[in-house]
């Protein structure tokens, strides 16, 4: 009966599926619970910070020099045909700042820190780290998985940020050094047209987001990957997948929430 | 099974017989679906989640490759768990750490990373981990799993000697019959989760239990058998009758 075999196989996964959700929200919500410990020895996350952000600090400014670079091309050729080419720093800035700083910045985070996270905590499982840990009545989420969770949260808008800035000057270099825009209204119109809080505040807060999630669910994966190398590959694999997903389908809810066509 | 204060007790048996999941009974990292373990008059699945921390404040373990964290340096290792559970100053840690590595003979390597120690040393680096904080059980998930005949000797030895000084009590899970009849005061046989023979190793050594001599002796057929039950070889092979 291979229609029933297909009927059991797709439950099956669904089950599954809202079984890891569920059991990937209980996890959220054991790291805010442990997080108190987290905050009082300050020292876990600031190291945390160090590996998570700091040591994502080359691919976010190489990536948005280069996406800023390729935004003041395309946008001075779309803006060209309309004779509006003096709103190249406009469309540059917004662009970084409202999407492609927090969505890019987010879809880089998972793929070097995210993955980073989830093959150390899955190897840490399988090296029997964490039970070691465990019976030397030492909580691993409080001491392992909440640190992490909180340097994921706090670096992911200041590299959105900095991808944003980064870009903001790869389109100046491309629009105004390489092509020749007039200079005064790259940055003047700029700085008229972007709104602190409309824009740039509503990047923080998605790439916030973004943050939350992306670290969660590195964290729940190399908590959760079965303790061999098959094991931790998969996981690892898991979470940049499921990160990146993630990212542009709360990128369009908060899109929708924030910006909305009104 | 009882464990006596004070003494060195041995749990031996084939793989996957249950050893190390009666390690992580004791440990309270399983629960059982019968019975009950006790330690110290508590017993350990009735405890809450701080019950057991504390009970675990008294306990150590030694895991079978020793499961040091890889992030840290010796010395870090080591002094963990004073970090964790004690507001000891750290002039008084760093005594208390180099006074653990000298007890297994590695006082030198407090400045090396895990992956820098051979297989033995980081045993003897966990050892000293395990006792940080003089438990009054200290447990051993193959202790003897990969070294060779000297590490095997010195480790041997410091676990016989670290029990005695500390005057715990210590379970060791090992395969390793020989070196384990030097060392334990009493042993017990596992065989599909439950005790298949008990006693001291003289008694072990003169017992005429099948199994048992079997297991000392390292003989390749007996009450376990070679061939892992499977069907027909014929049929395996395609042969007709």
């Amino acid at each position: 009966m291979p229609a029933a075999k297909t009927i059991r196989v797709i439950g099956h996964r669904a089950i599954n599926a809202v079984w890891r959700i569920g059991m990937a929200t209980r996890f959220f919500f054991l790291i805010l619970l442990y997080s108190g410990n987290s905050f009082r020895r300050f020292h876990l996350i600031i190291k945390e910070l160090f590996s998570t952000g700091v040591m994502s600090l080359i691919i976010i400014v190489v990536a948005g020099l280069f996406v800023g670079m390729v935004l003041g091309l395309q946008g001075y050729e779309t803006l060209k045909r309309y004779g509006s080419e003096s709103a190249l720093g406009v469309m540059v800035a917004l662009g970084l700042v409202r999407e492609l700083g927090p969505v890019v910045a987010a879809l880089l985070f998972a793929s070097r820190a995210g993955s980073a996270m989830t093959a150390e905590i899955g190897l840490m499982k399988a090296t029997e780290q964490i039970s070691a840990m465990e019976m030397m009545a030492v909580n691993p989420v409080a001491r392992i998985v909440a640190p992490r969770f909180w340097a994921g949260v706090v670096s992911m808008p200041l590299l959105a940020a900095l991808f944003s800035a980064v870009g903001v000057f790869g389109g100046y270099f491309v629009g105004v050094v390489q092509i020749g825009v007039d200079e005064g209204s790259f940055w003047s119109q700029m700085q008229a047209a972007v709104d602190f809080r409309e824009d740039i505040l509503n990047g923080v807060i998605k790439s916030f987001v973004f943050g939350m999630a992306v670290t969660v669910i590195a964290l729940f994966e190399g908590y959760d990957a079965p303790p061999t190398a098959e094991g931790v590959s998969g996981a690892t694999t898991r979470t940049v997948v499921q990160s990146s997903l993630a990212i542009l389908m709360l990128d369009f809810v908060l899109t929708a929430m924030m910006f909305g066509g009104n | 099974m009882t464990f006596p204060k004070g003494k060195l007790i041995a749990i031996m048996g084939l793989s996957g017989c249950g050893k190390t999941t009666l390690l992580r009974h004791i440990g309270g990292a399983l629960k059982p679906t019968s019975g009950h373990i006790k330690v110290d008059g508590q017993i350990l699945h009735e405890l809450d989640q701080d019950g057991l921390y504390a009970m675990r404040r008294k306990m150590g373990m030694l895991f079978q490759f020793g499961a040091l964290f890889t992030d840290m340096s010796v010395y870090d290792n080591v002094a963990f768990q004073m970090r964790e559970h004690t507001d000891l100053p750290e002039e008084l840690i760093h005594d208390l750490v180099m006074m653990k590595l000298n007890a297994v003979g590695l006082r030198g390597t407090h400045d090396l990373m895990p992956s820098e120690l051979s297989g033995g040393m980081a045993r003897r680096v966990a050892l000293a981990r395990t006792v940080a904080l003089d438990p009054m059980l200290i447990m051993y998930d193959e202790p003897f799993a990969g070294l060779d005949p000297i590490s095997l000797t010195v480790v041997g030895d410091l676990i016989r000697r670290l029990n005695d000084a500390l005057g715990a009590t210590s379970v060791v899970v090992t395969h390793d019959i020989q070196e384990s009849l030097k060392i334990v005061d009493y042993v017990y046989f596992m065989a599909n989760g439950v005790i298949e023979a008990e006693g001291t190793p003289d008694e072990i050594r003169a017992s005429d239990r099948e199994f048992v001599h079997q297991f000392v002796h390292g003989e390749m057929d007996g009450p376990v058998p070679f061939h892992y039950p499977g069907g027909e070889y014929r049929q395996d092979l395609n042969l007709r009758a």
